[in-house]
């Protein structure tokens, strides 16, 4: 059934975040610490877990997967609701305070993935589909 | 017409599916036909995203850009925290957990270098335009860190409303810049397996920015990523308003 699938996934998200304020209230921060990882860590572990068991069949996992589809397209609602007026409008103090972290962070990671590139992925397969599914 | 616009405005969520549909559609198109499919379909989507939120905002004055017109409010719904939340968490499913332990120490690490740094700069800046005293630094650095610190800083150190927003601009600033530029960044940034993935997660900072800029990079390396990103805003939270507080104010003194 493929609600078992999203039903999981719903019950690693309400445990993770709910763990995440857990941790955020325990050491006395008014935020939400690490919710959403901590619920992708559940999930991965179970999947290991009902893997191995036999538990997971595709059914089952097609209730994961829709959603993990429908990141993209959740990404882009997520841009159409930004405050992008208030953004722009933050004059030279917002523009350069960003431009500059984002520099140096990108120097940074440009440096930290120097080395590791052997490793890296043959390039996505264009598909004939839309690329977006 | 009339009775059209009820029905849309009635099913905002639906509506909100069909709108992002027509959006990537047309955004799959443009990729191929004006750029040969060398900017990402789902790079387009995003700008055009902006766009709309761009739009949005103008026309009404408030501050979710399209979804403040109630015809889209839906899209409020499809684009907030939980639904976002909830997909990020369904792409997990792909992760593979050797890829994900090999680079677990370098996305800490990255995670932390992406707190401090932005801060620096963000704190430096504020300084630079006049910006002197340790409370209006301390919160702009941390809006530099990601939109949620630096609001979540401001009023745990009681700033001023205008530097609060000026916060919150160079975090939104900085997502955008990160949504938009990482695609045609990836290469420099060597983005191309799971470690970079993570180390990017940890240093560009947002779950938004990253979450985007990976999707309109390589699909398969945002749950990498996210898994790393999404402990930014919380140790953001955590340092901001103490050590990053602290060590502002010694070194001011």
């Amino acid at each position: 059934m493929i609600i078992y699938g999203t039903a999981l996934l719903a019950a690693c998200h309400l445990l993770g975040l709910f763990l995440g304020d857990l941790l955020g209230s325990l050491i006395g921060v008014k935020s939400n610490v690490g919710g959403v990882g901590i619920a992708m860590l559940l999930l991965i572990f179970a999947r290991l877990y009902l893997h191995k068991r036999g538990w997971l069949p595709q059914e089952t996992e097609q209730g994961v997967a829709f959603w993990g589809a429908m990141y993209i397209p959740v990404v882009v609602a997520m841009a159409a609701t930004q405050n992008v007026v208030a953004a722009l409008r933050g004059g030279p103090v917002a523009v350069l305070g960003a431009l500059g972290a984002v520099l140096v962070c990108g120097s940074v990671i440009a440096l930290l993935n120097r080395g590791s590139s052997q490793h890296a992925w043959q390039p996505e397969a264009e598909t004939p589909q839309d690329p977006l599914a | 017409m009339q009775m059209l616009e009820k029905v849309l405005a009635h099913n905002g969520l639906v509506t909100a599916f069909l709108l992002v549909g027509i959006i990537t559609w047309l955004s799959a198109r443009l990729s191929r036909r004006l750029t040969l499919g060398r900017v990402h379909g789902s790079a387009i989507a995003i700008l055009i995203g902006l766009g709309l939120a761009y739009y949005g905002g103008v026309l009404t004055g408030k501050q979710s850009g399209l979804a403040d017109i109630s015809l889209f409010s839906g899209i409020g719904l499809m684009g907030g925290a939980m639904l976002r939340d909830f997909a990020i968490v369904a792409t997990a499913f792909e992760v593979q957990v050797t890829e994900a332990r090999k680079a677990g120490l370098i996305g800490a690490c990255s995670l932390l270098l992406g707190t401090v740094l932005p801060f620096i700069v963000g704190a430096s800046i504020a300084h630079a335009f006049g910006y002197r005293d340790v409370v209006s630094m301390t919160t702009i650095g941390a809006g530099a860190i990601t939109y949620i610190v630096g609001p979540v800083t401001g009023a745990a150190l009681g700033a001023s409303s205008d530097v609060m927003a000026l916060s919150i601009a160079t975090g939104l600033l900085k997502a955008i810049m990160v949504m938009v530029g990482t695609p045609f960044a990836a290469r420099f940034l060597g983005l191309n397996n799971p470690r970079s993935a993570m180390v990017f997660g940890g240093l560009a900072g947002t779950v938004s920015g990253v979450s985007a800029g990976l999707a309109a990079t390589d699909r398969r390396l945002v749950p990498y990523g996210a898994l790393v990103a999404t402990f930014h805003t919380g140790l953001g939270c955590l340092l901001g308003p103490s050590a990053l507080y602290l060590a502002t104010k010694a070194i001011m003194a």
